[in-house]
């Protein structure tokens, strides 16, 4: 099985000549990307410039136009749904606003996976509910209703539930975005502290450059549908290329235009609509 | 401008017949999932409860004020002919074989067929959906299915509840007000009313339930992600349901006459 043969394999995803477009734009123009094994990684870029689309392109939510996506050497482009199911079991994914199901409370999100894949009795259920809750640090809040938890609560409460199935793969959408903080501080520590404790492989999607630099072992940047730098946090920030520099310290301008392209000032000034 | 118009409505026409195959394939699919999610009864009981229970109120209130009305226009039509000991007659066929099944669908639409819409709608756009499938859970299997039996089995209940509320109405009207024979009413009722008429209402609101209930989670499921997807998710619900209710009665009623 291609599964076993590759599992000594140092990159626990592999991107080859990725090409996806979307809505007539081009997204990837041949990305080629590796996320080691046991690692956190980050992919980093400015807005629109698909991260979130790689995301799903790697867990077989959308399919590419070219090019190959394999996690743990299984290629996930071809795979029928039974066996993308089996491949997503292996994952935990944390979504940008957590996307708890909201006719259920804390509690019952997280055993949700658990019920749906096992047979367990209720009393293992509850222990391991309240292991994961006690890991993000919310065993307090097990009997509270999505809508009563605050962005930094509901973004931990999906963490819980996204490794309450064991996943060897952990993978976060924006988990920053919107956090005071304190909050941002705690959701950066379980980032680092589950992939190192878990033993899992993480795959940080983000724009908020110092956050995740401060917590990745290598980054990628993407831009223009490409990859532009590739490297250890300090390595790409250090790069001196122009885009790569302009992104990493958040310059206003460069070789991404503070404008938006548009007809010569005075040409549409002088325009009366 | 001829050929304009006549390539519009080409145009159309392709676009309802697409729509149609689509609501036949996801309709499809329900069917095939069916007996499985039978076997997790108790999310299907919630759905009922959501659906069934939430709109009792709602049925019982129109089903009084449509009783009554029916009392009220029956003894006036049934007493120019000397006949309104027959109000209960009337008044049972009229509830039974038309009104309960109709009038409870429509009412269903706007109530439990928003609500239901709305709120898969809303899972849509707060990526719950998403969330399901990277559980490796599937969504319709999951959620809709659940939701989509919950109406169907709801609607043939409300329905009887909306008939038997109904009939209290008529007899409240036509008994106590206007005065006709409490036991003409009832023993005639009885004696004209046959089985066939109760199964044509059973049949006709079997129907309309797996009809709204259908458009109201194809509608929610599928509506884009944003507040205003949610938005033409219910108001086409509420249109799409009511229109095929009504198209499907006169269909129901052709073929059962």
């Amino acid at each position: 099985m291609a599964t076993d043969s590759s599992s000594d394999s140092a990159a626990i995803v592999r991107v080859r000549g990725l090409h996806y477009r979307a809505g007539g734009r081009e997204i990837f123009a041949g990305v080629d990307l590796d996320f080691p094994r046991g690692a956190v990684t980050a992919v980093m870029g400015p807005s629109g410039c698909g991260k979130t689309t790689l995301l799903r392109l790697i867990t077989g939510q959308a399919r590419p136009e070219r090019g190959s996506v394999e996690f743990d050497g299984q290629e996930v482009v071809a795979l029928p749904r039974a066996a993308l199911y089996r491949m997503r079991r292996r994952m935990g994914m944390l979504f940008q606003n957590g996307a708890l199901l909201t006719d259920l409370d804390v509690y019952e999100n997280i055993a949700f996976p658990l019920r749906e894949h096992t047979r367990l009795p209720e009393r293992l259920v509850r222990h391991l509910v309240l292991t994961k809750l006690q890991a993000v640090g919310l065993r307090g809040a097990a009997r509270l209703m999505p809508a009563e938890l605050s962005g930094g609560m509901a973004r931990r409460v999906a963490l819980a539930r996204a490794i309450v199935m064991d996943p060897e793969l952990l993978i976060y959408d924006e988990p920053f975005v919107g956090l005071d903080p304190v909050s941002l501080g705690v959701v950066l520590r379980l980032i680092r502290r589950l992939n190192d404790t878990l033993g899992v492989s993480s795959i940080v999607v983000s724009h908020d450059v110092r956050e995740i630099t401060a917590v990745a072992d290598c980054c990628h940047l993407l831009s223009g549908g490409r990859i532009v730098a590739s490297g250890p946090p300090a390595e790409v920030a250090a790069s001196t290329r122009g885009d790569v520099r302009q992104f990493m310290h958040g310059l206003p301008d460069g070789p991404v235009p503070f404008h938006y392209p548009a007809p010569d000032y005075a040409d549409q000034a002088g325009q009366v609509r | 401008m001829a050929a304009a118009m006549i390539r519009d409505l080409i145009g159309s026409l392709q676009a309802a017949l697409g729509a149609l195959g689509r609501y036949a394939l996801f309709g499809a699919r329900l069917a095939i999932e069916t007996p499985r999610a039978l076997l997790r009864f108790r999310l299907v009981v919630e759905q009922v409860y959501n659906t069934g229970a939430l709109s009792l109120v709602i049925i019982m209130l129109s089903g009084l004020f449509v009783g009554m009305v029916l009392g009220l226009q029956g003894f006036d039509l049934l007493e120019r002919f000397g006949s309104e000991e027959s109000l209960g007659t009337a008044a049972a066929l009229g509830l039974l074989k038309e009104l309960s099944p109709v009038i409870t669908a429509l009412l269903f639409a706007g109530r439990a067929g928003t609500a239901l819409a709305s709120e898969l709608g809303l899972m849509r756009a707060t990526d719950q959906f998403a969330a399901i499938e990277m559980m490796a859970v599937d969504p319709v299997r999951r959620i809709v299915m659940p939701r989509f039996l919950g109406g169907v089995i709801s609607m043939p209940l409300l329905a009887a509840i909306f008939s038997m509320i109904g009939l209290y109405g008529a007899q409240l009207v036509g008994v106590q007000l206007m005065g006709v024979d409490q036991g003409q009413f009832w023993s005639q009722m009885r004696g004209a009313v046959e089985h066939g008429d109760v199964m044509e209402g059973v049949l006709k609101s079997v129907v309309f339930g797996i009809a709204c209930s259908l458009v109201a989670v194809y509608e929610g499921y599928h509506s884009l992600p944003t507040a205003e997807g949610v938005g033409r998710a219910t108001t086409r619900t509420v249109v799409i349901s009511s229109v095929s209710v009504l198209l499907l009665d006169y269909m129901l009623t052709a073929v059962m006459l």
